[in-house]
């Protein structure tokens, strides 16, 4: 766009866009549209393009001794890809992806299955209560999930848990909610409270717009109520699903804010225990910026491909369904 | 659904039937029982003082609740009621500076042709797939080159961009400006920023508010991005002031006791936002936006 001259571009393009030629009408076209775009593309450039940009450089930076013996100096160097080897072989950095896998293991498939559930249930036509219903499972979206994680946290604490003050009473001991292994579905379910009802109005949504004649006719070949929720309408609200899939795959590769927040009520939790938590620490715990910036390039070309491959998997298997 | 209904449905109803009605009710029930059972347990231990929050059973009222918000709001000068301003400045502008720029580009997305639209527009797609927190280092250390981190700027100005919200600008402008209308106003002689003023935001109004409402509940619950750019407690939005509470409170149940009356205080206003704006909302943008 920037090599091109905007002004050729346009005349070549205009017998595509008959309705804009008029005389006055074509300049102002291959002007105006740029104007509205301004403010965005600048905010794109600054807070988008340049960061990847220069995270992307300084991953290849690191502060090297230059020089001899005495008179060494410690100056930014480019060091080719030993940032990257650095980050792919530090055991924390590794195990943190290894824990960040059990938690979106835990955490993506029962977010994604109770808000698909809860939307079909709540588009079932004999089910009762769906406006309580619905409201009550969506205000967990409206709380943050800092917040969210000091209810729950207070929740696990064996000193303020309402759950362990039910087990002690019958005799048993608290429940270890923030000792491994509990751990892992306990900070799972932070995310699952506050994922489900967002996700859950998602599908919903998209389920209404499925022309309801479409059940009708399934009913009277005799379709039972299971058969036309799955051969039905999940096949035809798969873009509402990848969707939801999309936002909750990129959702779990940045979870920083619950864990970070449950630490100081749970030991078992590291400074690294997820990958942006060690990022955290090499940027500004040991000041290591360099490295921090090649993990950061790691997770987000991680997060980009992760999310492609899921785009192609389900786009060709929403593809398989209709046919 | 009173109690006594399963009895007369199970002999009433036929199979099917039973099924159909009971089941589904029953477990949504319990959905709902499961997301508003850590608010009523907050709403309850905020009432509690210090001393009751480890000593009386969870779901028992306490004694409190006004020495709770009394000791709140006394919490290092007043800070918790400048953390619930920021929150509001920083979600708040940001929201509105976000939806207003997101329905520029939208709108110019969607209903002009020009060069270097699509190189833009997958520029902006490839946007929602990074994951915008990765990027908080380097937008730090360039907010700092400039000698604005720390500021209220930087948690700003990287609020208001969001590729999300211009893609779903551009869906929404697609589907409810149409171009007949936007050629009827330019016949009639009106620049193209009145037809955008005047025509066309009027017809996006909901899909606005869509943006408005995401973008305000996103930069409301950001975390890392103001907890890496900001170190004057003065600053922080209620999520960083919160989270300091806590983290200094670890054994101390006087601090315990302030972050949950703050955690409790912090969710009314965005609860009661969220259900008065609730039917404005229009989804169907996202969940129809992906087709092909």
């Amino acid at each position: 766009m920037t090599t091109q001259n905007p002004a050729r571009r346009a005349a070549e393009s205009l017998p595509n866009r008959p309705r804009t030629v008029r005389t006055t009408g074509r300049r102002r076209v291959s002007v105006v549209p740029y104007l509205f775009l301004a403010p965005a593309i600048l905010l794109l450039v600054v807070f988008l393009l340049v960061p990847i940009g220069y995270a992307v450089y300084l991953s290849f930076q690191g502060l090297r001794v230059v020089g001899g013996g005495a008179f060494g100096k410690r100056q930014q160097i480019f060091v080719g890809f030993d940032n990257y080897i650095a980050a792919v072989t530090d055991p924390e950095f590794v195990a943190s992806f290894g824990r960040l896998a059990v938690y979106g293991l835990i955490a993506v498939p029962f977010t994604l299955g109770f808000a698909l559930l809860f939307a079909l249930l709540l588009d079932h036509p004999r089910t009762r209560g769906t406006r309580f219903s619905r409201t009550a499972i969506f205000i967990p979206y409206a709380v943050p999930g800092v917040v969210a994680t000091l209810m729950w946290g207070f929740m696990y604490l064996p000193s303020t848990s309402p759950f362990s003050y039910l087990t002690e009473a019958f005799g048993g001991g608290p429940i270890p909610f923030l000792d491994l292994p509990w751990l892992f579905p306990s900070v799972a379910n932070i995310s699952i409270w506050g994922g489900v009802g967002f996700n859950m109005i998602i599908i919903y949504t998209a389920l209404r717009g499925v022309p309801a004649d479409i059940y009708d006719s399934a009913r009277i070949d005799g379709a039972s109520d299971w058969q036309i929720a799955w051969r039905i309408k999940i096949p035809l609200i798969s873009p509402a699903l990848v969707l939801t899939g999309l936002f909750s795959l990129i959702g779990t590769l940045q979870v920083y804010g619950e864990p970070t927040t449950l630490a100081p009520m749970a030991p078992a939790i590291s400074q690294t225990w997820v990958p942006l938590m060690t990022i955290y620490r090499d940027a500004f715990t040991r000041d290591d910026l360099p490295l921090a910036s090649a993990s950061s390039v790691i997770l987000a070309g991680g997060t980009v491909v992760a999310s492609l491959v899921l785009l192609k998997i389900t786009r060709k298997r929403a593809f398989g369904d209709s046919r | 659904m009173s109690i006594a209904a399963p009895a007369l449905d199970r002999t009433v109803g036929t199979r099917k039937d039973r099924g159909g009605r009971l089941l589904p009710t029953i477990v949504l029930l319990v959905g709902a029982l499961y997301c508003l059972v850590a608010v009523a347990w907050v709403l309850v231990a905020s009432t509690k003082s210090p001393g009751e929050l480890f000593s009386t059973f969870t779901f028992a009222p306490g004694t409190g609740l006004l020495e709770n918000l009394g000791n709140l709001f006394a919490y290092g000068g007043g800070q918790f009621g400048k953390w619930a301003l920021n929150s509001l400045l920083y979600a708040g502008v940001g929201a509105v500076a976000s939806t207003v720029v997101s329905a520029m580009a939208g709108f110019a997305l969607a209903k002009y042709d020009f060069p270097g639209r699509n190189l833009i527009f997958y520029t902006i797609l490839g946007g929602v797939l990074i994951p915008g927190i990765t990027l908080a280092i380097p937008q730090y250390l360039l907010l700092s080159n400039l000698g604005l981190a720390g500021s209220y700027w930087s948690v700003l100005l990287p609020s208001i961009i969001s590729p999300f919200g211009i893609y779903l600008s551009r869906v929404y402008a697609a589907a409810a400006v149409p171009a007949e209308t936007i050629e009827a106003a330019r016949i009639d002689g009106a620049t193209e920023a009145r037809i955008f003023t005047r025509v066309a935001v009027p017809m996006m109004i909901p899909g606005m508010v869509t943006v408005f409402m995401l973008q305000f509940v996103g930069i409301w619950n950001n975390f890392l991005l103001p907890y890496i750019m900001l170190s004057d407690q003065n600053r922080y939005p209620l999520t960083v002031g919160l989270y300091t509470l806590l983290a200094k409170g670890s054994g101390e149940a006087s601090l315990y006791s302030l972050a949950i009356t703050g955690a409790m205080l912090s969710i009314i206003p965005l609860v009661a936002l969220m259900l008065f704006l609730q039917r404005f909302w229009k989804l169907d943008l996202i969940s129809g936006g992906l087709k092909g």
